[in-house]
């Protein structure tokens, strides 16, 4: 029996990581369809944002509620995935509670800390729930929160309810069973899980022990399928956030990214000296599809939970505009899906007549922007719109020549009298004759 | 006022073969907007009084490129920074003051890829250390004791660039009784006016942003709005009028603020 346990641990265990690895081995060739950029900056500096912002939660604690329970999940996830590892020696070696014996008086310790941590990831998943679903708050509601998105949130949640639900049960289980059976490794009393007790006191042993093993292999095959389940939804964030902010910019945010090409040309237009000479053709300027895009936006777009903070801040978003921060990151994610999909199936790929600006993301959309920069600041994980935003500008300002047409008035004005309002140049020092005749 | 005030140009200086301790980068909405020349001159009328040794380009400022760029017009923007680039370089200009965050935030942060590496300074730092310095003396009570004034956030300068404390330490000198809105600081609403909008008009929804922006600002009680910025400016006076409140309300620059209180 333990034999036959051990050998279907192994196929599910391998199962499990060939389709994770698969997922992963898709997500990684969806980003590398964006640019390389070079990362500038300090490294230090960027190790400094993945401890403070990605593990120390920084940004999140501008939202003092949500931060708060966020962290025992956060917490909850580090924490209680240590035992995962010993579901998984067990699985694999036909032991039970491998770490009980060699840990001595540890184990109850650690398993009462987890038991702590398990139940404060319910109580706060259960109140995100709420959040969610009761006090229906604004930013879970918004447009591009459609049913999918909608359901991936609570499913999310549920799952997780579960999952803890089941590691509670496994422990009221094997205490009961401590005192009847030897097999099982004494862990003393089990603070939270004991109060389960009473409840399944009148099964049988066998019973018992099939309910144990029921919820044991419930929470293997829950974990590992919650794995390859988070690679198909906004809860990538649990393993991308770390990445994103060591990636993110490190200039104020004010500051836009050059285009080395146009200096090129620029320079050589002015007739100024070029140290770079032009080694290859310009391609694209701007973004129009996914593949315009940095690997950056692409990961970033992937790291997105979704939780809207940005969208909730974002002054065209709040006046009713289409803008919204949050579906840019959205629709970059689905198009590179969609893109992935298609090159893994032997399909057109990016050459499927769609694209990212038009199909997607409207003009009207990108044309509402402040660059007000309240929405990279509202990211807890460092994630920014904006970029994607101008770079669409620049496609469609560069090489539709499709800006506004109030916009072009405006480059003319530049180009013709230096200046973006329609004043001819020569009245640019007007403003001090005021001053001088009255001296 | 009897007093003389001088607008020395970078041409006229270098002919003179003298160096400015600073630029002033006038900006486009400082040197053509009617209501924004006015903060030019109380800015210039403070580097008089206090004996700056200043210089303009004048005729020879050209639009940093700013709003082409957050258009994406990169060429366009490139164009206007390379030949700004060439004349500030050309004058071996070291330190820059503006009024206008878009132009600092462009000189600053966008200039030094270009090859235009100088100290950039905003005019609300700029009026801060001269507070500190003691070269500009506040009066105790002058005529904004007591009054209720309200700081706007530019987007280019707070978010944009962490300069929150510099404008809030210029208005606490002036003695007032000074009140935030319910969204400051890195929180702060935008005007409506950045990434270009300024030249366009709004895309189709149920509002707009500066009428958004200016009930925060009335709800504070407030009858002075400070604004550092000429877009913010501009819309700011225009959501005031939109609501209607223009004669109880008014929208000023920390420039004009301390241009009034030394009674320049």
């Amino acid at each position: 029996m333990a034999v036959v346990q051990q050998i279907l641990f192994f196929i599910t265990l391998v199962v499990a990581f060939f389709f994770i690895w698969k997922r992963v081995a898709r997500i990684k060739s969806n980003i590398q369809l964006g640019k390389q950029t070079p990362l500038t900056g300090e490294t230090s500096q960027r190790w400094r944002n993945v401890l403070l912002i990605a593990f120390g939660q920084k940004k999140m604690f501008k939202k003092i509620i949500p931060a708060f329970l966020h962290f025992w999940i956060y917490a909850g996830f580090l924490i209680i995935n240590l035992e995962v590892l010993e579901f998984i020696l067990d699985g694999l070696l036909g032991t039970h509670r491998l770490f009980a014996p060699p840990l001595g008086g540890l184990y109850p310790i650690l398993m009462n800390f987890f038991e702590f941590l398990a139940v404060a990831v319910l109580i706060s998943c259960v109140i995100f729930l709420f959040r969610r679903n009761i006090l229906r708050i604004k930013r879970f509601w918004s447009a591009e929160m459609t049913s999918w998105p909608r359901l991936d949130g609570n499913l999310i949640l549920i799952i997780e309810v579960t999952l803890m639900l089941a590691i509670l049960t496994m422990n009221a289980s094997d205490q009961l069973l401590q005192s009847r059976d030897e097999h099982y490794a004494q862990t003393g009393r089990l603070f939270f899980s004991s109060f389960l007790m009473p409840l399944f006191d009148g099964l049988s042993t066998s019973a018992l022990i099939a309910l144990e093993r029921f919820t044991w292999w419930f929470h293997i095959i829950g974990i590992l399928g919650f794995a390859l389940y988070v690679t198909y939804s906004k809860h990538l964030h649990i393993f991308l956030a770390f990445p994103n902010t060591y990636f993110s910019k490190l200039e104020p945010m004010g500051h836009i990214n050059n285009m080395p090409v146009v200096t090129t040309e620029v320079k050589s237009m002015l007739g100024l000296a070029t140290s770079e000479t032009p080694t290859e053709a310009p391609g694209r300027f701007g973004a129009k599809d996914v593949n315009d895009l940095s690997r950056v936006n692409l990961m970033a777009a992937y790291a997105c939970t979704e939780c809207g903070r940005c969208t909730a801040e974002c002054p065209a978003n709040l006046t009713g505009k289409k803008l919204s921060p949050r579906k840019i990151m959205m629709d970059t994610r689905d198009r590179m899906e969609e893109v992935g999909k298609s090159i893994a199936s032997g399909g057109p790929g990016l050459q499927d007549g769609k694209s990212l600006l038009g199909d997607y993301i409207t003009k009207e959309e990108i044309n509402a922007c402040t660059s007000c920069n309240a929405c990279v600041e509202a990211c807890p994980v460092l994630i920014n719109p904006l970029e994607i935003i101008l770079e669409m500008r620049r496609y469609v300002a560069m090489e539709e020549s499709g800006s506004p047409a109030q916009w072009n008035v405006m480059f003319q004005n530049i180009e013709t009298n230096f200046a973006p309002w329609k004043f001819p140049s020569s009245d640019r020092f007007n403003w001090a004759d005021e001053l001088k005749s009255k001296s | 006022m009897s007093e003389n005030y001088t607008v020395p140009t970078m041409a006229e200086m270098a002919a003179k073969n003298e160096a400015p301790e600073i630029l002033f980068w006038v900006g486009c909405a400082g040197s053509f907007d009617d209501r924004y020349k006015k903060v030019t001159r109380a800015f210039v009328k403070i580097l008089n009084t206090v004996g700056i040794k200043f210089a303009v380009l004048g005729p020879e400022e050209s639009c940093t490129g700013d709003p082409a760029r957050r258009a994406g017009n990169e060429f366009l923007f490139q164009m206007q920074a390379m030949s700004n680039i060439t004349v500030l370089n050309g004058y071996n200009i070291k330190k820059i003051v503006t009024a206008c965050p878009h132009c600092f935030n462009t000189i600053k942060n966008e200039y030094p890829e270009l090859g235009g590496n100088y100290e950039m300074i905003h005019h609300s730092t700029f009026l801060q250390q001269l507070i500190n310095e003691g070269r500009i003396k506040m009066k105790e009570g002058g005529t904004f004791k007591g009054k209720k004034i309200t700081y706007h956030d530019s987007c280019y300068l707070g978010r944009a660039n962490g300069v929150y404390e510099a404008p809030r330490k210029v208005l606490e000198s002036l003695d007032a009784d000074l009140v935030e809105m319910k969204r400051s600081r890195s929180k702060g609403l935008c005007c409506g006016g950045g990434g270009a909008q300024m030249w366009k008009e709004p895309e189709k929804g149920n509002k707009d942003i500066n009428v958004e922006r200016t009930e925060d600002a009335l709800q504070t009680g407030a009858t002075t709005v400070a604004v550092a910025c000429p877009f913010c400016m501009t819309m700011m006076s225009d959501g005031v009028k939109n609501k209607e409140k223009e004669n109880k309300v008014q929208v000023k620059d920390l420039a004009e603020l301390i241009a009034e209180s030394q009674g320049l």
